[in-house]
């Protein structure tokens, strides 16, 4: 006699379709291709990471030792991290001071960190961006307060990489949108210079620019003039993201549809109005997660600065290994500031992906 | 309409406060308005340019723009240094950037003649060498066929360096560094068998950077003169006169056997030149456009050249230098005072 | 008693002021933007001359003529110490042409490879290929640089202890050296039995691809092809006699001489920037491969396709589209990221500009030609993928 099954009554599935065995196949051995592949990237793996482990961990210095410990050691000298990271971080910005670009670096950071929160985009969050530069200003200049003065000259390392990329940001948006629209422009002159000036820019290195501020600026300007090295260096990276951002605004502004302005102009508004309460409000929204890209692109490029002599995290990196006694860990040295500059960036883009998806929630099919 | 006419306005004050600060007048002005003086040196050669963990500068380059300090200002301290490397140096001294370049640089006539500078004297006597690995057992740089060499770009010693290859009928081959820091850790790497700089330069490196001191060494061959000097820019004699005469001054003092120590007692000295360097007969300084305590000034908080000398680079440095060339010209060497008279 | 207008009869245009007039007003703004940017450029030209003859600093581009004197480590030219400054930037160029165009097919190459493994049904490579992209496109360049030139004069050997992988090939902290064919004049024969096996290759596959379309069969491709490339050079090579001198790499006193040299510098900078680069082609392409219709790989999939030749024949020529301006401007930064050589000591246009700058001291006209040659190679780079791009756009169908 045969039993009937129930058909209403749930029934296991098949044992290689759940689990760890289903997980496998389904991911890595699904076909003859992919478990060739497969095989080989284990093969690869093999290869590459005990060595890897090797060198970063089990080999690795990890305490605070002389060099000679690490000389003796096959792996990373850590060491060379714990003796030096101060130097790292903070340049030659005066040692008995450090916790004032450490507090100065907590605000930045605070500020960007509240920044992504959508909750925050409002009036008053301009006003705390005005407030921390001022508290930052304070604190890294000093002078005022029994705060000793220290000039630009001694700031350096992760703080200034940090000033350089947000300054440079904020004050090089309000170029680009000017940029953008110029670019849009129905005059045509207005239009040209705007076109030069972007393609100019985005057509030649940042390190050219940033030694025509840092060494022949004084050329340009009369005899006298005094603006300190990294003023210059700032303002030269104002002026090339200011073109990169001017593209990134150009899509935004392409994206908004022509019946907006206009709508917009049949209600009799003139063009700063039409730009400033209808296209732009809607432009900058969709490239919000371009902006954040910019963000991330000018905070690696500050690293050139250190092309031209100011202490940013790279340069301050590098004066550390060049230390006599621990210059053979050079390589820990890069590997150390690469993770900084890893885990900043690897944030914000991650930040720029979410907001991609918050922001286009119904606008894109799909 | 409005807004237009603001912006234009502000533009226009903008040009006017710009022009207003430009000053035709002198470097000496500038310095006396501003109060420091900005020195080009070295970004870390020890015993010539280099600053400590605190940023402390020390070095026989960095004295100099301390006595500048001293002599001018009346306060040694009151000196700013950029670092700068090979091939900012010209190019920040040119566009007004600092007030005088005193980083281990060679007075040349194209310098002088085509770069718009102005060697103020030669602080320093020097010449090109090679240091090679101990290991290579090299014992001279006619050796040196086909080895690769590394190089400070924008320097005369790439220069000499061709030249000198060229003239002994040897190829060679250089990587080119733009930044002293690159060109050292380079050789110590081993990236290159040999690296050419100034002789000074080398012991320097040597003494400093290398890990061992021992596994190196500088060969005989001495293929350059490296007369090295502080430089000014063109076109202002006044300065100029001040930058030689306080480098002449120091001369003259170690000759004169004045020092720090003993600039107090040597005031009373009935030597007329020395009373013109340090007690102010004949108001020498004054009419240079320094104060009248200048000579006493530079020696009481700098010490003479010979003091300079040892405190930096001497034989009980770790660099271990001989006078030799820049021994005074009464003990053998070339150093000749031009007379404080 | 008050008129009505006709409606029906045209009124003239109502009459403006001048300043209310929107042409007029627009002129006035572009007068006055042209004359503000045109007085900053006189106020800084004009400056600068002063400075410059102030303080007798000699200036036009006479310097280009008067002999360098410097040699440079590497060059595609020949070029001696005693060429003049105008030869030694042209060698300079040359070499970031070089680094660029084989940055260009490095990155390219990786880039597509890493975007499409970033796609993979395979979880490890799919995971590896986030790893590599996440990693490598947010660390500076400029680091990335020091980093791989770190590793090669680390843990290279010697010359003495060198390497040596492949008979011929020896890699040391002087880099790779590998043995080359000595000159002889067969090789200009062999190049042009190549060049004519290439192009008959080209003519070959158009017929193969009409028979297939008139026909329904496909002649043999792969077969002939080879026959041509690689055949027929080699018929000339037996034909001159097979003439097979090498020039081998000798390991002199200090180093290895002949041969053909990779330099570390090279090495360094080409890997640093072909990696970098790589990691946003790679995303890119996996944007351009979304980019096309889930519709058309189910189609192609439903027409009996695999999927690799889904993505050969369907996917892929559909993605280009959308590939190729992003792509531009990834090839575009990298041959602007080539100037951070200089941290390598790579001679390429950046580094002999400097040198030439120093030596001279006329870091105006310098850095003038400079940026003159990195404007004209981004143009051009620009100019000709545009060209291409139309040249691939599908014809619209609206």
């Amino acid at each position: 006699m045969t039993t009937l099954v129930d058909p209403s009554a749930p029934t296991a599935a098949p044992r290689d379709n759940i689990g760890v065995v289903e997980w496998l196949r389904t991911r890595l051995f699904s076909s003859p291709g992919n478990t060739i592949l497969t095989l080989a990237t284990l093969v690869l793996l093999w290869f590459v990471l005990p060595p890897m482990a090797n060198w970063f961990v089990l080999d690795a210095v990890w305490w605070a030792a002389p060099p000679e410990v690490c000389r003796a050691a096959e792996g990373a000298c850590w060491a060379m991290i714990h003796e030096k990271h101060r130097l790292i971080i903070f340049g030659r910005y005066p040692y008995a001071e450090h916790w004032r670009p450490f507090v100065a670096m907590l605000v930045l950071i605070g500020l960007i960190g509240g920044s992504t929160n959508r909750r925050f985009w409002r009036r008053e969050l301009a006003v705390a961006w005005a407030a921390g530069m001022v508290v930052m200003g304070v604190l890294m200049w000093g002078g005022v307060f029994g705060l000793t003065f220290v000039e630009t000259a001694l700031w350096g390392g992760l703080p200034l990489t940090l000033i350089l990329t947000t300054v440079g940001i904020v004050v090089a948006f309000p170029l680009g949108i000017i940029l953008a629209l110029g670019r849009q422009s129905q005059m045509p002159i207005i239009r040209t210079l705007s076109v030069v000036y972007i393609e100019l820019i985005r057509g030649v290195p940042l390190v050219s620019l940033l030694f025509m501020a840092s060494f022949m600026f004084p050329l340009f300007m009369p005899s006298g003039v005094q603006i300190s090295s990294l003023l210059r260096a700032q303002v030269a990276i104002i002026l090339f993201a200011g073109a990169y951002l001017a593209e990134v605004v150009r899509g935004g502004l392409q994206a908004v549809p022509r019946g907006q302005v206009e709508a917009a102009r049949s209600l009799g508004l003139g063009y700063w109005p039409t730009m400033w309460k209808i296209v732009l409000p809607q432009a900058i929204r969709m490239v919000i997660p371009g902006i954040v890209n910019s963000f991330i692109s000018t905070f690696k490029d500050t690293s050139l600065v250190a092309i031209v002599s100011l202490t940013d995290l790279m340069l301050a990196a590098r004066q550390a290994v060049g230390d006599p006694a621990w210059r053979a860990y050079g390589l820990e040295g890069y590997v150390f500031i690469g993770l900084i500059y890893l885990i900043f960036c690897y944030l914000m883009s991650r930040y720029s992906q979410r907001l991609e998806v918050q922001l286009y929630t119904g606008r894109q099919r799909l | 309409m409005n807004k237009l006419a603001s912006i234009l306005a502000g533009a226009a004050v903008a040009t006017m406060a710009v022009v207003s600060t430009a000053n035709a007048g002198a470097v000496l002005n500038a310095i006396k308005q501003k109060d420091f003086i900005q020195c080009g040196v070295n970004t870390g050669l020890a015993g010539f340019g280099i600053p400590d963990s605190q940023g402390n500068w020390t070095g026989l380059d960095v004295d100099f723009c301390r006595a500048l300090a001293a002599a001018v200002l009346g306060d040694s301290k009151k000196v700013k240094f950029t670092p700068l490397s090979a091939p900012q140096r010209f190019t920040a001294l040119q566009s007004g950037e600092i007030d005088v370049l005193s980083r281990n640089t060679t007075i040349t006539l194209t310098r002088d003649a085509s770069l718009g500078l102005h060697g103020a004297g030669v602080w320093y006597y020097d010449g090109q060498g090679f240091m090679v690995p101990k290991k290579l057992n090299v014992k001279s740089a006619k050796e040196l066929k086909d080895a690769e060499i590394c190089v400070q770009s924008g320097t005369t010693t790439e220069l000499n360096l061709s030249d000198y290859f060229r003239a002994n009928n040897m190829t060679f081959k250089p990587v080119v560094f733009a930044t002293l820091d690159e060109f050292k850790t380079a050789y110590f790497n081993e990236r290159c068998q040999a690296m050419t700089t100034d002789a000074s330069s080398l012991a320097a490196l040597r003494a400093a950077d290398a890990r061992n001191p021992e596994d190196h060494v500088i060969l005989p061959e001495i293929i350059s003169k490296e007369p090295l000097g502080p430089m000014v820019r063109r076109g202002d004699d006044e300065w100029f006169a001040i930058v030689k005469w306080v480098l002449n001054t120091a001369l003259e003092a170690e000759e004169y056997g004045i020092t720090q120590a003993n600039v107090d007692s040597m005031k009373a000295s009935t030597n007329p030149n020395v009373a013109r360097i340090i007690a102010n007969r004949d108001e020498m300084g004054v009419k240079l456009g320094l104060s009248p305590e200048w000579g006493y000034n530079m020696i009481k908080q700098v010490g003479n050249y010979g003091e300079i000398f040892e405190r930096n680079v001497g034989t009980s440095t770790k660099l271990k230098l001989d006078r030799g060339l820049n021994a005074q010209w009464s003990k053998g060497g070339i150093m000749y005072g031009t007379p404080a008279r | 008693m008050t008129t009505f207008e006709d409606p029906a009869v045209p009124s003239e245009p109502p009459r403006v002021a001048p300043w209310n007039n929107p042409s007029v007003r627009a002129w006035v703004y572009q007068v006055v933007v042209m004359g503000l940017v045109l007085a900053l450029a006189v106020y800084l030209i004009n400056n600068t001359l002063t400075n410059l003859s102030e303080r007798s600093i000699r200036t036009g581009f006479g310097f280009l003529d008067r002999e360098a004197g410097f040699r440079m480590g590497e060059s595609i030219i020949p070029i001696e110490p005693s060429n003049s400054y105008g030869r030694a930037i042209l060698a300079g160029f040359l070499n970031t042409l070089k680094v660029a165009i084989l940055g260009i097919i490095l990155c390219t190459v990786v880039g597509v490879v890493i975007g499409i493994a970033r796609l993979s049904r395979n979880w490890l490579v799919q995971k590896l290929a986030t790893v590599y992209v996440e990693t490598l496109r947010n660390i500076p360049i400029l680091l990335q640089l020091f980093f791989w030139y770190a590793i090669i004069t680390g843990t290279f050997p010697n010359s003495q202890e060198a390497w040596k992988p492949l008979p011929g090939v020896f890699i040391s902290k002087s880099g790779i050296l590998h043995a080359v064919p000595v000159a002889d004049p067969a090789h200009l024969w062999i190049g042009i039995a190549l060049l004519v096996g290439i192009i008959a290759t080209v003519f070959y596959g158009r017929w193969v691809r009409r028979q297939q379309q008139e026909t329904g069969r496909r002649p043999p491709l792969l077969g002939p092809a080879l026959g041509l490339i690689v055949g027929l050079p080699f018929l000339v090579f037996l034909g001159f006699g097979a003439p097979l001198a090498w020039d081998l790499p000798v390991m002199g006193r200090f180093r290895f001489t002949g041969g053909q040299e990779i330099t570390p510098e090279f090495l360094a900078l080409w890997i640093g920037l072909g990696l970098y680069t790589a990691a946003f082609v790679a995303e890119v392409v996996r944007g351009g491969i979304l980019a096309v219709d889930w519709g058309q790989t189910e189609a192609a999939g439903a027409l009996g396709l695999r999927r690799g030749l889904v993505l050969r024949l369907v996917v892929l020529p559909q993605a280009l589209r959308v590939i190729i301006p992003p792509t531009t401007n990834q090839y575009l930064n990298l041959t602007k990221n080539s100037s951070l050589a200089v941290a390598v000591g790579y001679p390429e246009l950046t580094s002999v500009t400097d040198t030439t700058l120093n030596q001279t001291g006329q870091a105006v006209e310098c850095i003038a030609i400079m940026m003159a040659i990195y404007l004209a190679i981004s143009l051009s780079i620009s100019g000709g993928m545009n060209l291409y791009n139309r040249a691939v756009q599908i014809p619209d169908r609206r």
